[in-house]
């Protein structure tokens, strides 16, 4: 295990390296010029100018290149070109919403949809399993913000349970934190829900068709012991790998919850810094994310060894 | 080691709150809870125009003269000032009480470094220092200005409204290279930047600054006594109106500065809510030609298009509820000054038909105009498509290029041909504090290549503005106003389409908000 660690470890670098480089060029090849959006309206061209150089913008593309990699090698992801603020400080600040929403919608949704999805399986045909796959559409075809705002408009307006907007974290009091994070999980554990859920009945539907499965029943094991200790755990490996899809989109990708509920994540920082060509935060972010599903799809393959002993490295 | 389930999950699940350990509680005291019109990316008002780092400096800077409702400068960290019989010697002293936040007094030779550095990137300061003999300290408080010309608008410019503003700084800040920012935040204002508590694109904090000496004035506009009367103000950046206009309805926040037009209805019906246009002057949209390409290379061309701008239709698609927009054909904001009706008869009466005329005559081949569409900008993304369709119907092909903002910045200062990157139309705003005069407002110059984008080259308006710049009467900046708004419709400078205003909501505990073209928080208590 610890040298298929050790292997994937090292091929990190050179993924790594070929996210670098075609992040760097797509920026420099995009439209667009952080110059003059710093400039303002009232700048000339030569203050224009002046600003690239002093950003090192008027450099060759390779030497700005490996400028970069340079400081890179040293841990440093650079300046932010607008707040001027370290990048590694601005992913810092975002990096706790991020995390405990992620969390929190993973793991609701993991205790809502796994048993969802194996009861409907185990249930096939019948209308529990009806209704979970209505469910499943209704969380598939509902658009995030529109159910946001359908959740903020019924707990926060009306009812006043909930507050509308922002994030606390849990070292501000547990009891705030887990209001302000309520609705947002919500939210977002709506399609993922839906998607595990399906995933979830379609894996066990499989398995339940095994032999081992008529096996453990013609020895007289109870169904729920069938159920959640021969099938699931058989059909886990498809779960898992969609959990782990899932927690890499809601790290990075969730910026339309983050805009409804005002939370200051990493979503909404790259968009930000996508609209104001902020380069040393796009490189970054996008640095940082290719590190993250990296090391996500390394403990999903660990995960893998730890719920199928068949599966060694 | 063995690595269990029970290890694996065990610290996958602790390792977020591990990290959030208890922080201190905050002291208590009044807080103002204000969601800004945008986010705070940078926080020096003298390397970025963006409006919302000028309302950031009026927080924590002071100026040495400010603009009262009237937009009269007036004195503010200046305590007495003279003038020479020649108007060549400007002598300014500072009144006592002034310190910055971390501790020392403000002194001349901050004030003339701020200066200084102001005076490289603002159009107003260029021109004051292309005409300044020499700017120094003369002692602690005492700084003379020597001018070559007597420049008319020496208060104007030092007092100026709007970006950027003269704020001034300590003089360590201050020599900082006017092309990077300021490497922290220390000003002398009614307020201090909390910076460990910024959030960029989330959190702003301003402490009450308890050592600030305020003038006995009233407050009025940005002049007056700079009352602090909260300990603490927040911003609180909201990107999506929705959710803005939700918190403040809950009362999660008490000022939303710009609410929407189409939310404005909803969020003054809620109780204890009021929506109000703090803004006389409001702002006034923009199309702006490219004075070196064809077709608006003629200014009978650009004229024609004028003529065919139908400002209700641009206000109706851009803003739609009529009680935030009316029709202002003056170049300068309607109810300023400089307001006038002067060269309009040039273009109006207006219409479709007036303008295929005027086309014609002008002798137009067809070229195709290419139109940038800031697409994340509603007002000006509504505007374009009007002008798209107004230009189409005087028989004018239109090609709309629909992109975000920061390429538009990037693509307008190109002079290249359209095949080659260039462009011919693009609509932006000004807010009506950054059009009160012809040196001000960037869009009337007729430099030519140090023109502002668009570039259009005519030496008679620029005699008109230096004339302007060197006028010290009302009259005869009144009778200036009119000769260069005519010319600048002469030439066709741009066209204006129309003036929109910008209302904010807040709720029943919010008193004390001053009317004026910018948002300040001095004076409000909750």
């Amino acid at each position: 295990m610890w040298m298929f660690i050790g292997r994937r470890a090292l091929a990190t670098i050179p993924v790594m390296l070929v996210v670098a480089f075609v992040v760097f060029m797509i920026l420099r090849l995009s439209p667009g010029d952080p110059a003059t959006v710093i400039a303002g309206d009232y700048a000339s061209s030569a203050d224009i100018e002046r600003i690239r150089a002093q950003l090192g913008l008027n450099e060759p593309i390779a030497v700005q290149f490996f400028t970069w990699i340079g400081r890179l090698v040293r841990g440093d992801l650079g300046i932010s070109i607008f707040s001027n603020l370290p990048v590694t400080q601005l992913i810092g600040q975002r990096l706790e919403p991020t995390m405990l929403l992620t969390l929190t919608t993973v793991v609701f949704s993991v205790l809502i949809a796994v048993p969802m999805g194996a009861i409907a399986a185990w249930k096939a045909g019948s209308w529990i399993d009806r209704s979970v796959m209505v469910f499943a559409v209704l969380g598939f075809s509902i658009p995030v913000f529109v159910l946001g705002y359908f959740l903020v408009y019924g707990f926060s307006m009306q009812l006043k349970w909930l507050p509308v907007q922002g994030f606390r974290s849990p070292a501000d009091g547990l009891w705030p934190f887990v209001r302000h994070i309520t609705l947002p999980t919500l939210t977002l554990s709506a399609f993922y829900i839906a998607l595990v859920a399906r995933i979830t009945r379609a894996s066990v539907l499989e398995v339940l068709e095994e032999d081992y499965i008529r096996t453990a029943r013609a020895k007289g094991q109870v169904e729920s012991r069938v159920l959640l200790v021969h099938a699931l755990r058989n059909a886990a490996v498809p779960i898992v790998t969609v959990i782990g899809l899932g927690i890499a989109v809601l790290i990075g990708g969730v910026v339309v919850t983050e805009s409804v509920y005002n939370i200051p994540g990493l979503g909404r920082l790259v968009v930000d810094a996508i609209l104001k060509r902020d380069y040393p935060i796009i490189q970054g972010l996008i640095l940082f994310f290719s590190f993250l599903y990296i090391l996500l799809n390394l403990l999903i393959d660990i995960v893998y060894t730890l719920i199928d002993p068949r599966i060694r490295y | 080691m063995s690595f269990t389930r029970r290890t694996f999950v065990g610290g996958a699940l602790a390792t977020p709150f591990i990290a959030s350990l208890p922080r201190a509680a905050r002291a208590a005291g009044s807080v103002l809870r204000v969601i800004p019109h945008a986010d705070l990316k940078n926080i020096d008002p003298i390397w970025t125009t963006a409006y919302i780092t000028r309302n950031h400096g009026y927080l924590v800077f002071d100026t040495l003269f400010a603009m009262d409702e009237t937009l009269t400068p007036r004195p503010q960290m200046v305590d007495t000032w003279t003038v020479s019989d020649d108007r060549l010697t400007w002598t300014f002293t500072l009144r006592d009480g002034l310190a910055w936040h971390d501790g020392p007094p403000v002194t001349a030779e901050d004030c003339v470094a701020s200066l200084k550095r102001w005076g490289k990137r603002d159009g107003m300061g260029q021109k004051l220092m292309q005409y300044t003999a020499s700017l120094e300290a003369k002692d602690a408080k005492t700084f003379v200005l020597k001018l070559e010309k007597p420049f008319g608008l020496v208060l104007d410019a030092i007092g100026k409204i709007s970006s950027n503003v003269p704020f001034m700084m300590p003089k360590r800040l201050a020599e900082t290279d006017p092309f990077q920012q300021i490497p922290e935040v220390i000003g002398s204002g009614p307020f201090r930047f909390v910076k460990e508590e910024w959030v960029p694109g989330s959190k702003v904090v301003y402490a009450k600054n308890e050592k600030y000496v305020p003038r006995k004035e009233p407050a009025s506009a940005a002049a007056g006594g700079k009352i602090a009367k909260v300990d603490r103000v927040e911003w609180l950046y909201i990107p999506d109106p929705t959710t803005a206009m939700n918190a403040l309805i809950s009362g999660e926040v008490d000022y939303y500065e710009q609410v929407p037009g189409d939310l404005a209805p909803l969020v003054a019906q809620s109780p204890g809510i009021t929506v109000e246009v703090l803004d006389p002057l409001g702002s006034q949209g923009m199309l702006r030609f490219n004075h070196l390409l064809k077709p608006f290379d003629k200014a009978e061309i650009r004229r024609a298009v004028i003529a065919a701008v139908d400002q209700e239709k641009f206000l109706q698609a851009g803003v739609g509820n009529p009680d935030f927009y009316k029709k202002c054909e003056s170049y300068f904001p309607c109810g300023s000054p400089l307001e006038s009706d002067a060269g309009l008869d040039m273009v109006r009466p207006g219409g479709i038909e007036r303008a295929k005329k005027m086309l014609a005559d002008a002798g137009y081949d067809g070229t195709k105009v290419v139109l940038m569409q800031p697409s994340d900008i509603p007002i000006t993304s509504a505007f374009s498509l009007v002008a798209a369709e107004t230009m189409r119907a005087i028989g004018m092909p239109v090609e709309v290029q629909a992109m975000d903002w920061s390429t538009i910045t990037s693509r307008r200062a190109k002079k290249d041909p359209v095949d080659q990157g260039g462009w011919n139309v693009f609509h932006t705003w000004w807010i009506g504090g950054d059009l009160v005069n012809p040196i001000a407002a960037v869009g009337l110059s007729g430099g030519g290549d140090k023109a502002w984008f668009g570039w259009p080259n005519d030496a008679k308006i620029e005699e008109l503005r230096d004339k302007f710049a060197f006028s010290s009467s009302a009259e005869e900046q009144k009778a200036l106003g009119r000769e260069i708004q005519k010319r600048a419709i002469e030439i066709g400078t741009h066209a204006n389409v129309g003036t929109f205003f910008v209302p904010c909501g807040y709720r029943e505990n919010v008193k004390g908000l001053i009317k004026s073209p910018v948002q300040f928080f001095w004076n409000v208590s909750v």
